[in-house]
């Protein structure tokens, strides 16, 4: 069925990694200018699904064995995790807690709680949305 | 130590039931959980000494502060000597379940942990101070009660007594949650003591009949009073165990310690004396008639059960006249009931276990296939004649001296001259004897038509034989009992019976050592109650000597004018009513439902909108419209347009995706650069996704819509559109409220360490939100997953629905 889509196929090789690089930079970014773990999720689904039509679902899933079921159950355990793991500190459920580090590499580093949460929902958004599409377009 | 924590000893220990009952096959799990009540047992025995005194324990554990709703275990006289009935009894009845339950082939992964989980519920029962949860554990015996009676799920008759005895008990639970709250209402708290304490400012309260009557249903339903009494007979579908421990010696009884523990607040009014004492008594008549009737052992012992309750609930109600008159004879009703209360415990446990005997040797329950066991079955024959005659008020066995202080009780309530009772007064004494005519006849026809007579050879499924020892130990030590306390009453009456009466009547006593009531088998031949003891022996003997003629009798009452046939007659009302209903509405067309959800939003919100005058459009307030936002509309209609005109599904797809866009350029214009982002990937992600699945979809084709149906989904779609736009434009124009953006402006950087309000937003001040949100995604990605797995199995085995 696919015979003529190698320009598609070789301009997906790089533009995959590009749109995935693009999703995490925003992921991270989400704190301090628009993004986050939401649209993070989003683009990398579109990055996903880019590859789904230059190869086949066979193929994509060779590539990348995840079951994405599970993605979302681990995205819902981190999420909730930290929201509850603030009970553990005799604070409120869902209280946050962010200092800055100096790191070796990043130097001066804000670090906060909410970026794990928000990477709960982006492994939600992901295993969700590619859930959805892989059983809707592997129904075949 | 917090025993409050020990209430729920038995759900922890219930908790590795299913874990021992896999791994640990050799040995019965039942050894594991006898050690359960057996400790708890013995240690609320030794709160035995502290409640003889008077005097009484409390643990707190705090569960909702703020409402008023915590955990109170409170140990007076009256809880402990219901604590010792269930762990008691509890432990007999595990131990002859081990015998009784085979290992091998019973789920007793399942009945164990429902009994654990009873265990604990009961005794939340009748330790909770805290009325709300008294109620939520009460609730709980009602299910696990549920669970025990259908534990052979796969029997039509116990399926049906299950949802019978639930339907029953629960709607008697949310009656008494009605007058828990109308009492909360009235004391202004949930703490049964501190209700006691202000319970005379209620009478005269306009909500105080009401909350009587309510708590009543409760307790009448609970206790398989008339005319709840009809769960208790299907109830007998449940193990025998389980019948011995819930259905006669402790769940039926949390009704009478209901009515006993709020006798001190409602025993002021009449319709309390009259409705207890009046229900109790017809109950009592009622459950006796009717057990002659029957032919199973079990549903024998039921109707006997719900009779002798009967029997404890017009003693009750008796007692509360205490409150009004002082006369000494009055005092005698509280006191037997509690007495009657622990020896019917202990002979109608031992008779149950008995019935489970028989029915486990010989294969039968029908009474008209038993006869002639006593030869080979001589230890059971024992006890369940022990049992009988103590049932039946003979010596020398405890039933009896209960039995002869109920009849003095009810002699005694002519005496009362309050309440009409000089004038209908006379009708206690007689119910009260005739029903104990039949509760004689029907302890006699138990134990004789089963073990006595002639054996009915080649009815009966096996070859009956003595029970194995372990099966017997726990009737015997109950038989041991009823013919030990009569001998021993008034020590018993020490331990158990005088702190729980003074826990009833403050009002008459502040310690237990001042009741002097004394014990005692013999009063002379100059007492009321020995004759009538001696008329129950005579017309009873008689009537049972001629059973066989006049039990056709029962046949004449026809069983469409039964209870029973009211419950099946309402039960299936109201089921097909509720069918009816849901056909009207329901017609299995998504279209029809997205009508009604549609049509009721627009409708609901526009009224609203307009009546309470929320519709304002403050021109002043929007934003200048640019020479782009009107290009980008004109692009964003026609796309709209081009989606519902075209012709194939292609267009249509991509038509919609330029509707998205435009909208986020809106979003572009109007300076929201995260929704912008947003829009953006999600009209990517979601037309790849059609494109994706374009191959698998039908055809764009007309599904024979008319002209009709689709004037409706215009008129709803247009509706739908104008409420959201006057709602938007209302909305934005109402300054109400502050606007909460500023207090987001000044907190991003120094509460939640962002500079990304909108992120911020997400993760942090309404993180709830996100939480939610995700866990529906969570659902709604594994829904799809299902469903079109679902799909795929059923075109493989198209036969699933057979």
């Amino acid at each position: 069925m696919r015979t003529n889509d190698v320009i598609l196929q070789t301009t997906t090789k790089v533009v995959f990694f590009i749109i995935f690089l693009f999703a995490i930079h925003i992921f991270f970014a989400g704190h301090y200018t628009p993004g986050g773990g939401f649209v993070g999720g989003l683009l990398t689904t579109g990055a996903l699904v880019l590859l789904l039509l230059a190869f086949d679902l066979k193929t994509v899933q060779k590539a990348l064995p995840f079951n994405f079921v599970i993605v979302i159950g681990i995205g819902l355990l981190l999420a909730l995790g930290t929201a509850a793991g603030s009970i553990l500190f005799n604070v409120p459920f869902f209280t946050h807690a962010f200092d800055d580090f100096t790191l070796p590499l990043f130097g001066e580093t804000s670090l906060h709680t909410a970026m794990l949460f928000d990477a709960g929902v982006y492994l939600v958004v992901v295993g969700s949305a590619m859930t959805i599409i892989q059983s809707i377009g592997g129904d075949a | 130590m917090e025993f409050v924590l020990l209430i729920f000893l038995p759900i922890v220990a219930a908790l590795f039931i299913p874990f021992l009952f896999k791994r640990m096959k050799r040995i019965h799990t039942g050894w594991f959980v006898l050690a359960v009540p057996l400790v708890l047992f013995l240690y609320y025995a030794t709160y035995i000494p502290s409640t003889m005194d008077g005097g009484h324990a409390i643990s707190e554990l705090q569960w909702i502060p703020s409402l008023g709703i915590s955990f109170v275990s409170y140990i007076d006289g009256l809880s402990l000597l219901f604590s010792l009935l269930i762990t008691g009894i509890g432990s007999l009845v595990v131990l002859y379940s081990i015998f009784y339950l085979d290992k091998n082939k019973e789920k007793l992964g399942n009945f164990y942990v429902y009994l654990l989980l009873f265990m604990s519920a009961m005794l939340g029962v009748v330790q909770s101070d805290n009325v709300i949860s008294l109620y939520l554990f009460w609730e709980l015996t009602s299910i696990s009660s549920f669970l025990l009676i259908g534990y052979w799920y796969t029997r039509d008759r116990s399926r049906f007594g299950a949802l019978k005895s639930m339907m029953i008990t629960v709607f008697g639970g949310l009656m008494m949650l009605g007058g828990f709250v109308l009492l909360g209402i009235m004391g202004d708290t949930y703490s049964i003591r501190e209700l006691i304490a202000s319970a005379p400012d209620f009478v005269g309260h306009d909500y105080f009949t009401l909350a009587l009557v309510l708590l009543l249903l409760g307790a009448f339903t609970k206790s398989a009073q008339f005319p709840f009494y009809i769960w208790l007979p299907d109830a007998m579908e449940a193990p025998t165990p389980v019948s011995a421990y819930l259905h006669s010696a402790t769940m039926v009884k949390a009704g009478l310690y209901l009515v006993a523990r709020f006798t001190p607040i409602f025993a002021f009014s009449e319709v309390w004396v009259w409705l207890v004492t009046g229900i109790g008594l017809l109950t009592l008549f009622w459950g006796s008639l009717f057990a002659v009737k029957q032919t199973d052992l079990k549903a024998i012992l039921a109707f006997s059960t719900v009779s002798q309750l009967g029997l404890i609930m017009s003693l009750l109600g008796a007692g509360a006249i205490t409150f009004h008159s002082d006369d000494a004879v009055f005092k005698f009703a509280m006191f037997a009931a509690i007495f009657h209360l622990i020896n019917h415990a202990t002979f109608k446990g031992s008779l149950f276990m008995i019935a489970g005997i028989v029915d486990h040797e010989t294969g039968t329950r029908d009474i008209r296939k038993l006869g002639g066991l006593m030869s080979i079955m001589p230890v059971s024959f024992s006890v369940a004649f022990i049992g009988s005659m103590s049932m039946a008020g003979l010596p020398p066995f405890n039933g009896f001296l209960s039995k002869e202080m109920f009849l003095q009780s009810m002699v005694a309530i002519r005496q009362f001259e309050l309440f009409q009772f000089d004038t209908w007064g006379i009708l206690f004494p007689v119910i009260a004897w005739i029903a104990s005519v039949f509760t004689f006849v029907y302890s006699f026809y138990f134990v004789f038509r089963t073990f006595a007579g002639k054996r009915k050879e080649g009815q009966l499924p096996q070859e009956p034989h003595e029970a194995p020892v372990g099966m017997l130990v726990s009737p015997i030590i109950l038989g041991v009992l009823v013919v030990g306390i009569f001998f021993i009453p008034n020590l018993v009456a020490k331990w158990l019976i005088k702190p729980a009466v003074a826990a009833i009547q403050p009002n008459l006593y502040s310690q237990p050592g001042d009741i002097d009531i004394h014990v005692a088998a013999w009063h002379g031949f100059k007492s009321v109650e020995l004759w009538l003891t001696v008329g129950v022996i005579i017309v009873g003997a008689l009537l049972f000597i001629s059973l066989s003629k006049w039990q056709k009798v029962y046949g004449l009452q026809p069983a469409k004018f039964s209870l029973n046939a009211l419950y099946d007659g309402m039960m299936s009302f109201s089921e097909k009513g509720m069918n009816r209903i849901s056909r009207f509405y329901m017609t299995g067309l998504i279209r029809t439902y997205m009508i009604y959800i549609f049509a009721f939003i627009s409708v609901a919100v526009l009224v609203i909108l307009f009546t309470q005058d929320a519709f304002v459009v403050d021109m002043d307030s929007f934003a200048h419209i640019g020479v782009y936002s009107v290009i980008n509309a004109v692009i964003l209609l026609l796309a709209v347009c081009f989606v519902l005109l075209s012709k194939t599904r292609l267009a249509a797809i991509i038509a919609l995706g330029a509707v998205g866009y435009s909208v986020a350029l809106f979003f572009v214009i109007f300076k929201a650069p995260d929704l912008a982002l947003t829009q953006l990937v999600i009209e990517t992600v979601s037309v790849a996704l059609f494109l994706l699945a374009f191959k698998h979809l039908p055809a764009l084709k007309d599904h024979g819509e008319t002209v009709k149906t689709k004037m409706t989904n215009g008129i709803v779609a247009i509706g739908v559109g104008i409420t959201v736009t006057l709602v938007a434009l209302s909305a934005h124009s109402q300054k109400l409220i502050p606007s909460i953006a500023q207090y987001y402006k000044d907190t991003v950087k120094t509460e939640a360490g962002g500079g990304n309000i909108v992120n911020v937003i997400l993760v942090d001040y309404r993180g709830f939100d996100t939480l939610f949100e995700i866990a529906v995604l969570s659902i709604a990605g594994i829904g799809v997953l299902g469903m079109i797995k679902l799909r795929l199995g059923r075109k493989e085995n198209s036969d699933e629905n057979k």
